[in-house]
């Protein structure tokens, strides 16, 4: 149904007018014009549309639209704080936790869900987390240890 | 290219010191190249009144980190900051011609071209120099894109300023020495990876035109499947839904890519199946049975099979396509941005200097980006409806024209001497290249013989494209080589890691074997030791390199578990020790992909696997503790670095497992099934 959404994106109050149905990813790169969330699978498999709303970490693929109404959604673009960068995205810079870069803004919005849930998940709790999203250039053990970085 | 034609170009780039080269620069390292870079209206590099320095390069990113040693090699010979450098990739209109990106050729070719262009620029920025400070040119010294002597200084933008320099490689560049060198083989983190964490690198998907619209093409059911009829009514009827029916291609376009997919869903269609020969299952026999090989003998001979598999990049194969008086812009993830401006000129009629693509940043490639026929798909819908278009491949449209890396099958016939001294290694390879069978040990009667099946109506053996992917056949040919180097090493009872020492070709060779095996804390046994580790090597792209594993085998349930992969790599000259690294860690982790896991189904031209759901990538949970050890080898000439590690994965793996458990597993992938029937067989 075509209507107006309200929440809060990336910490400012935001709205579209729009269809309520359509997916979160495509309405976010599309009408919201923030690309850093990508699409690898539209099944909500890959990992690489990983948002956080309220907190908790969805799949933008698989979320309509109408899941965000009066909530906080988080993107990648958000993390970055008067350019100031978000430890998670720092640490993923110093460990070289990416290689291409594709899976990059799911893995660490991800993790970000990960660490408002947990401040310092042990590493079996930080791979159990991370092992729906995928990484096809083998950043792995480098992702991990970015996240345990940043959880410090 | 005559000289008023460099100083138009120089203009175009807007001035300042452009370096342009003639003498093919890989002549200058001794490196072998087949096809030298050509003089090229492009510039490989640019020094502007600021003192930045732009470096012009056909080789694309896709997460390989050549931007990063590209840039380093530039700021070594130039003698600036390594910040100093921006780098322009893969755009046609921009830079030097370059065939593609593949077959970890960037560092060994690419990079003499980029050195010798960088200290050109620096022998005409010190002539420069001299010149304006009045001092001459051997009492000059530079230091971070200064030139100063006798008590007087300028910097490279001051030089560069109000000038329109064209300048052509024409003797032998001084490079720098090794000794001397303050950026080339320092570790230097990734020039992208702020823009990479933060969302604002942008990748084709992300470009956005005025206009633009969304555009989903009709598939067929499978690989040789012909199209009976057609209807797109439904879609038509659709508001704001564009249709286009032009010979082959039926799409639908929209600004709103969901509403394309819906209208796709709309068009009703009808095929012609071809009946399915073979899946997945029977290929093998197939490929044997329609290319005979004559009988071979030898002490010791198996055969070795492996399956076809997917690149599955992250990134699905993305283009936008805009026309615009009369030429094409196009903006393609492709490993290959001159062959897809070749392409997309030929079909679209057009001129190639009326086609222009831009390679972003690509979300893998692997080998299958190197085909472009999302491109080619945009280009003409662009071209049919004037509007930019973006062709966005699905995941399943990915599995479905992805150029899957081929199923093979590997006969190797061998014998050995009483002394351990391999006197026959006859390799014989059915449906895929030959790439790394030749083996880095010293052996008499030593042959590697390819049936491709080509030249025979039909040509290919395989039911659906296949390509290049991460060290094309090496993967499949060092499995069943270092394989037979095991069986032959426990038949005579030797240790597995002795038996290669013994036999091995040059010191490079057994310096990487011994640095592979003391990190991982080799204890020299014959197998199975029960120990469960092994080792193999692999020579590829001029590399060497051994992986040494340690794996645990669940019994009950066929599970390999990899626990360690220590890599011990000679790549000679190391440009980026951390790049290098994160090469080779990439290497082990995907071949954990190919080596235990990822076979693609199908049946005939059906494609079976049509999404990351059936067919299983590596995750976080089967990654093992990886070590990465370069050798120091700074006297050789840079090698590749992408895909030598991936190589002799599945021996490694397939080793431990022999050397775990006494059971010996003769195709990839090794998924729990095969492994508790070789169990099973062990047992009875």
């Amino acid at each position: 149904m075509k209507r107006m959404i309200r929440f809060r994106l990336n910490g400012r109050p935001a709205s579209v007018d729009t269809d309520d149905d359509r997916m979160l990813l495509w309405v976010v790169r599309g009408d919201l014009a923030l690309t850093g969330t990508k699409f690898g699978c539209g099944l909500g498999i890959c990992g690489a549309c990983t948002v956080a709303i309220d907190g908790a970490a969805v799949r933008s693929c698989q979320t309509p639209l109408s899941a965000v109404e009066g909530k906080n959604l988080v993107t990648i673009e958000g993390l970055e704080k008067d350019g100031k960068l978000h430890p998670l995205q720092q640490a993923f810079i110093d460990h070289g936790a990416l290689q291409c870069g594709f899976c990059t803004s799911g893995m660490i919005m991800n993790a970000y869900a990960l660490l408002q849930a947990q401040k310092k998940p042990p590493r079996n709790a930080i791979i159990e987390t991370m092992d729906d999203n995928l990484c096809r250039c083998g950043a792995h053990q480098r992702i991990v240890a970015a996240i345990e970085e940043a959880s410090k | 290219m005559n000289a008023l034609d460099r100083r138009e170009f120089c203009r175009l780039l807007g001035g300042g010191i452009v370096v342009l080269i003639s003498t093919p620069p890989a002549e200058l390292f001794g490196q072998q190249q087949p096809r030298p870079y050509p003089e090229d209206p492009n510039a490989y590099l640019r020094i502007d009144e600021n003192g930045r320095i732009t470096l012009y390069s056909g080789k694309v990113e896709m997460g390989q980190g050549i931007n990063t040693s590209l840039s380093q090699m530039a700021a070594e010979e130039l003698g600036v900051s390594f910040d100093a450098i921006d780098i322009v990739m893969g755009d046609t209109d921009l830079v030097p011609f370059d065939q593609g990106t593949w077959g970890s050729r960037t560092t060994r070719f690419f990079g003499p071209a980029v050195r010798a262009a960088s200290a050109e620029a620096r022998t005409v920025l010190v002539k420069l120099a001299a010149e304006k400070l009045g001092v001459p040119r051997e009492q000059l010294a530079i230091a971070n894109g200064v030139v100063s002597g006798g008590g007087k200084s300028i910097t490279y933008g001051e030089l560069a300023k109000g000038k329109t320099i064209a300048r052509l490689v024409g003797e032998k560049a001084v490079l720098r020495a090794v000794k001397d060198f303050k950026v080339i083989g320092k570790p230097v983190k990734r020039v992208d990876a702020r823009d990479k964490v933060t969302g604002r690198a942008v990748f084709a998907g992300d470009i956005r035109r005025p206009g633009m619209l969304y555009a989903r093409v009709l598939r067929p059911p499978m690989h040789g499947a012909t199209r009976k009829s057609v209807d797109t009514s439904k879609a038509k009827a659709m508001q704001g839904v564009i249709v286009v029916e032009k010979e082959d291609l039926v799409a639908v376009l929209h600004p709103d890519p969901e509403i394309a997919a819906k209208a796709l869903a709309g068009v009703a269609s009808a095929w012609d199946r071809p009946e399915a020969k073979f899946d997945n299952e029977s290929i093998y026999d197939y490929f044997v049975q329609n290319v005979p090989a004559p009988e071979a003998k030898g002490q010791f001979q198996s055969t070795y099979r492996t399956a076809y598999v997917a690149h599955a990049p992250m990134e699905t194969h993305t283009a936008v396509a805009e026309m615009k008086d009369g030429k094409l812009t196009a903006w393609i993830g492709t490993q290959s941005p001159f062959g897809a401006r070749t392409r997309i000129a030929r079909t679209l009629g057009l001129d190639e200097t009326s086609v222009r693509v831009i390679t972003p940043f690509i979300g893998g490639g692997f080998g299958g980006k190197s085909p472009i026929g999302q491109g080619v798909e945009a280009a003409r819908l662009a071209q049919i409806t004037g509007k930019p278009v973006m062709v966005m491949w699905t995941r399943a449209e990915e599995f479905f024209f992805d150029t899957f890396g081929p199923a093979a099958v590997v006969r190797v016939t061998s014998s050995m001497d009483d002394q351990g001294k391999i006197t026959q290694l006859h390799h014989d390879v059915w449906a895929a290249g030959t790439r790394s069978a030749e083996s880095p040990y010293d052996v008499a009667d030593a042959k590697v013989t390819p049936y491709m099946g080509r030249g025979t109506p039909g040509a290919s053996l395989h039911p659906f494209a296949t390509g290049a992917w991460r060290a094309p056949g090496a993967g499949t040919n060092v499995f069943a080589r270092e394989s037979q180097i095991d069986i032959m090493a426990a038949a005579a009872k030797i240790d597995p890691l002795e038996l290669r020492l013994r036999n091995a070709k040059g010191d490079r060779l057994r310096r990487v074997l011994k640095a592979a095996a003391d990190a991982l804390g080799w204890k020299a046994a014959p197998g199975p030791s029960g120990q469960g580790r092994a080792i193999a090597v692999g020579d590829d792209a001029g590399t060497l390199c051994a992986l040494a594993a340690e794996v645990a085998v669940d019994r009950r349930t066929g599970a390999i578990r990899v626990k360690r992969v220590v890599a011990a790599q000679d790549m000679g000259l190391v440009i980026n020790p951390e790049g290098a690294k994160m090469q080779m860690e990439g290497c082990i982790n995907m071949g954990l992909g190919y080596v235990l896991s990822e076979e693609l189904r199908f049946n005939g031209g059906e494609i079976l696997d049509g999404n990351l759901t059936t067919y299983e990538l590596p995750r976080f949970s089967h990654v093992p503790r990886i070590e990465t050890i370069l050798i120091r080898n700074d006297d050789h000439p840079p090698q590749g670095g992408g895909e030598p590690a991936i190589v002799p994965m599945g021996a490694a793996i397939a080793n431990a497992v022999f050397d775990a458990t006494g059971v010996r597993l003769f195709q990839l992938p090794m998924t729990p099934k095969r492994v508790l029937a070789g169990l099973a067989a062990t047992k009875s």
